[in-house]
């Protein structure tokens, strides 16, 4: 049998920087390059070539899972994109039930888009909604309108989706709890199987970061954070939604596998600028920035700006890190007897689910999940 | 000019004492000491105007650099007065400016028979110098008080000539003004040094008896001590003894330093110098000590010998606990130039393993710290400070408790408190909140002296953990820096005192317990509470902090159990960034100490055993 690899495709354009997004993204402006059916065709071309490399380098591999992410992949035509996923199943063997993913911005999508897409193969939708509350998108620096998420959904299921996801962000300036539980509810109307929901992280270096420091936005405390978590937590779980990530709930067979990968230690491929892999233990990073990408690419260079190599240490802090996010935990056979004593402790604070604990695994509680990273630092000290 | 040449001036050991006068300068850190000293060592011509620097006798750095640490505690000036015409030799004397080393100052004012009162014309006299005046005038010392800094444009010589000649007792027009920076007026100090201060008297022909004033640790040639010569002679290679310790060592080098050491055929009545032994502590060569010869001992020591005793008392503990015996080597090293300083091991529970060290006063323990810290490159904590506290328990046994947590815990019979006498010089603008403060911390006042219409000289008993306890800091700010203190212990008290222990989620945490006066109790179970709610981070269960007396609970905070700590995405190019935060938050770990569950940065322990004395050490000079 031959490896299994994912790719994750970074689609490295948006229309407009976020407020709140630090991600490996740049607009037209910052670019000024020309029109962006040239730009997306240029960067195609770029990503092809790096699919070669991966080819070259890993051989033959069975592809369970794609993701487009960005960026904004809706951004470009669909046909480029299609490009990449024929690419990939032409050099690798793409499984018959394998999941390709899009990320959408519900401003920029329109239903042919999502048609051909959905003929050239993609599986899976995930939207970026953040919020169905005009003040909230607006203290996040987001363009789309609340309707915009509802019509880009149902247009998505009417292009044949079965899988749809929206991403929530809750905690951003001004958000009451009421807001919170507004864009929760709304989010539940829609026809969707997935569900992501993020506490807002300030980025250094970003719009929104600049705006705290000067005191133009004040941030929720941690604490109604939380209880917005709980509030999420609840409602999602009536609606039939459960959690296996502890920022992503689905419904019965609707997770995410691409993002499973990430957290099981599978190995993957991420084409683009800044995209990063993991094989053998090897895990690598490309240079940020398009055009310098583009220049290795075309120069028949590699890509790759930095790599490390996971000592025995770095895999078992990862494992810990990653592995007590999921719903299916940490068996206890995989722990020392130091770090089960330590989980005692948490499990005696109500951080860790007794059911679970009496089967002999380490289940965050709903509160554990709200500590998990001062969970693993004990657990891995 | 009547500098003499070196060569002819009268040499070390054949110099009648009639021609020698000894002096030192009394003066606050920043009235013009080290100028003064300059100019003088300029105008005698025994530096020469080419190797002429400033603050030529303050030569720490340079002498790093050439790896020997002789100071330059009493240097030789031969001087031909501009009055009779006939040559003398000065012999000028260091003295430490500071509170904690009153007894140093006076044994330096004990090797003198006179002392240059030196004020900034534009200042005024400051509290210490007035204290160090006092001990010059017990030892009767002749006074010659003068103004310096007469060429600064703030300078009020006619006002402070005032204040200067009622506490010197003198004319106002008796004050010299000089300016050690333009040399105004310093020939004519030199001539009156040699007129007024009288010559020293001693029996040539007498068994030795000489007067250590300070003894130094130097890497290569060991402890040098410096003395001054009351009677009889010491010679090159003669065994000489020690009063206090009966030790005898071989005199393997002696002589003057004028300003470089110059060995001599010997030191005389009345003459100042250095004497090298060989011996490496400086404990066997102390302060206050008289040296006789081995061979025709006295019988009797120069009077005013005392052990010197630590008063102030701190545990010191690397904040790294690796550094634990750095820091137990840096002591050693340390107490081979500081005689008072003391030490002895420590466990805390909550710091780790460290010393209990005992200085003279606050500043002592600053240095201490600070030399730890600069030139053995030690990271500390230490714990506020405390005096030493003598308490009968109701068997009627006598405790010495140096540490607050040894306080014990059952009842007390008595306590008795080391008490100071402490003088401040204010402007009178400050009267007020100057007694307010000396009132809240258990003063009395003594008496009070107007030194001119709008200075005045406040004096009170308080107990010395008050103002251990941030005691100058408050008077600095309560007067906007213009009041000075001094003190000085004048014994014990009674006090009714309570230790107070701070709990952690049960736990005592050793290193915060305090000895406090009773009605103070509260205060500081409140003010320690609250400090640490806000340093304390909060824990994955909510942490009670209490103040305690005994199983009396005085006050009580609580930290909320922690809500959040999770960052909510976790994908592919997130994995290597989380993992290498985990990697540096387990380095911060080490810096963690637990209090039983609790994890206390280290951080929170040092800024919540800060007191304000703290941000006073950067002003440390000696």
């Amino acid at each position: 049998m031959s490896r299994r690899l994912s790719f994750y495709i970074h689609i490295p354009y948006c229309a407009k920087r976020c407020g709140y997004c630090d991600f490996n993204t740049y607009t037209p402006a910052e670019l000024q390059g020309p029109d962006l059916a040239t730009v997306s065709q240029n960067y195609i071309d770029a990503a092809l070539r790096e699919i070669e490399l991966a080819h070259s380098t890993v051989g033959e591999a069975q592809v369970p899972s794609i993701f487009f992410g960005g960026g904004t992949p809706s951004l470009m035509p669909a046909s480029e994109l299609a490009r990449v996923i024929a690419r990939i199943d032409e050099r690798f063997e793409v499984l018959d039930d394998a999941e390709i993913t899009l990320e959408v911005n519900p401003d920029s999508v329109t239903p042919e888009f999502l048609s051909t897409m959905r003929e050239s193969g993609a599986t899976r939708i995930s939207m970026g909604m953040q919020s169905a509350v005009p003040h909230v998108l607006e203290a996040l620096d987001r363009t789309h309108k609340p309707e915009n998420v509802v019509s880009a959904v149902n247009a998505a299921v009417r292009a044949g989706f079965e899988n749809i996801s929206v991403d929530l962000i809750y905690g951003a300036p001004g958000e009451s709890i009421a807001d919170w539980k507004t864009s929760v509810s709304a989010a539940m109307e829609l026809p969707i199987n997935h569900i992501s929901a993020y506490a807002l992280i300030v980025e250094r270096g970003t719009k929104l970061a600049a705006q705290i420091a000067r005191g133009e936005l004040t941030l929720p405390d941690d604490d109604e954070t939380a209880e917005k978590y709980l509030i999420a937590d609840d409602a999602f779980e009536s609606a039939g939604f459960s959690w296996y990530e502890l920022s992503n709930w689905s419904k019965p067979g609707g997770e995410c596998r691409h993002n499973i990968a990430y957290w099981d230690g599978s190995h993957w491929w991420g084409v683009g600028p800044g995209a990063h892999s993991y094989i053998d233990k090897k895990r690598w990073w490309n240079v940020k920035h398009p055009s310098t990408y583009q220049q290795k690419i075309f120069k028949n260079e590699s890509p790759e700006l930095s790599s490390e190599v996971l000592t025995g240490e770095n895999l078992a802090d990862e494992f810990v890190m990653l592995q007590i996010r999921r719903r299916e935990g940490i068996q206890l056979s995989a722990l020392t007897d130091l770090q089960i004593k330590k989980a005692e402790l948490f499990l005696g604070s109500g951080h860790l689910e007794e059911k679970s604990w009496s089967e002999k695994k380490l289940v965050l509680s709903k509160n554990g999940r709200l500590i998990a990273d001062r969970i693993v630092r004990e657990l891995v000290m | 000019m009547p500098a003499i040449p070196l060569a002819k001036a009268p040499q070390p050991s054949a110099t009648n004492p009639a021609q020698i006068r000894n002096f030192c300068i009394i003066a606050h850190i920043d009235h013009g000491k080290s100028t003064l000293a300059d100019r003088m060592l300029g105008i005698t011509g025994v530096v020469e105007a080419r190797n002429m620097r400033e603050q030529y006798l303050d030569r720490m750095d340079i002498e790093r650099e050439r790896g020997i640490t002789i100071k330059s505690q009493a240097v030789r000036l031969p001087w031909k007065s501009g009055i009779d015409g006939q040559e003398y030799i000065l012999n000028m004397i260091d003295t430490p400016g500071h509170v904690d080393f009153t007894y140093e100052v006076s044994r330096s004012l004990a090797a003198c028979e006179g002392a240059i009162l030196l004020v900034d014309c534009a200042q005024g006299i400051e509290a210490q110098t007035l204290a160090n005046l006092y001990l010059a005038m017990e030892n009767n010392l002749t006074i010659i008080p003068v103004l310096n800094k007469i060429d600064l444009p703030a300078a009020q010589p006619e006002k402070f000539a005032i204040e200067l000649s009622k506490l010197v007792g003198c004319k106002p027009e008796d004050c010299l003004k000089v300016s050690g920076k333009t040399g105004a007026g310093v020939e004519e100090l030199l001539d009156q040094i040699v007129a007024q201060i009288p010559p020293p008297q001693g029996n040539p022909d007498g068994p030795a008896r000489a007067l250590i004033f300070d003894s130094v640790y130097d890497t290569y040639r060991g402890v040098v001590t410096y003395v001054r010569v009351f009677d009889g002679k010491l010679s090159p290679r003669e065994q000489i003894q020690m009063f206090s310790t009966a030790a005898k060592h071989e005199l393997l080098d002696i002589g003057v330093i004028s300003p470089e050491p110059v060995s001599s055929k010997g030191l005389g009545v009345g003459e100042v110098g250095y004497l090298i032994t060989g011996v490496k502590d400086v404990r066997l060569s102390r302060v206050g000590d008289t040296v006789t010869t081995f061979h025709k001992p006295a019988k009797e020591a120069l009077g005013g010998y005392k052990d010197p005793k630590p008063m102030v008392f701190s545990g010191l503990y690397p904040i790294d606990g690796d550094e634990y015996p750095m820091l137990r080597d840096a002591l050693d090293k340390l107490q081979l130039n500081d005689a008072a300083l003391v030490y002895e091991p420590e466990t805390s529970a909550a710091l780790g393993f460290g010393f209990r060290c005992g200085f003279l006063g606050l500043l002592h323990m600053e240095i201490v710290r600070e030399r730890l810290e600069r030139e053995f490159n030690l990271t500390l904590i230490s714990t506020a400070p405390n005096v030493v506290y003598r308490v009968t328990n109701e068997g009627g046994e006598e405790l010495i408790v140096t540490n607050p947590s040894e306080y014990p815990s059952g009842k007390v019979d008595k306590v008795l408190e080391p008490i100071v006498r402490a003088t401040i010089l204010s402007p009178t603008d400050y009267i007020g909140t100057i007694m307010e403060l000396c009132q809240q911390r258990r003063g009395t006042l003594n008496g009070m002296d107007y030194l001119s219409e709008d200075r005045v000289e406040i004096r009170y008993t308080l107990p010395l953990a008050e103002i251990v306890f941030d005691f100058f800091d408050q008077l600095k700010s309560r007067t906007k820096g213009y009041a000075s203190l001094d003190y000085e212990p004048i014994g014990e008290a009674e006090g009714d005192l309570v230790k107070v222990d701070i709990l952690l989620q049960g736990d005592t945490v050793d290193a915060f317990s305090s000895i406090v006066h009773r009605e103070k109790a509260y205060a500081y179970g409140v003010m320690m509470t609250t400090k640490l709610r806000e340093l304390i981070p909060r824990q994955q269960f909510e942490v009670p902090i209490q103040a305690a007396i005994g199983a009396k609970i005085i006050a009580r905070e609580n930290i909320r159990a922690i809500r959040k700590d999770v960052l909510a995405k976790c994908y592919g190019g997130d994995i290597s960034r989380k993992r290498k935060l985990l990697e540096k938050q387990k380095e911060g770990k080490k810096r963690m100490k637990m209090v039983g569950r609790v994890e206390v940065p280290q951080e929170a322990f040092i800024a919540a055993l800060a007191t304000n004395a703290d941000a006073e050490s950067g002003k440390v000079k000696k």
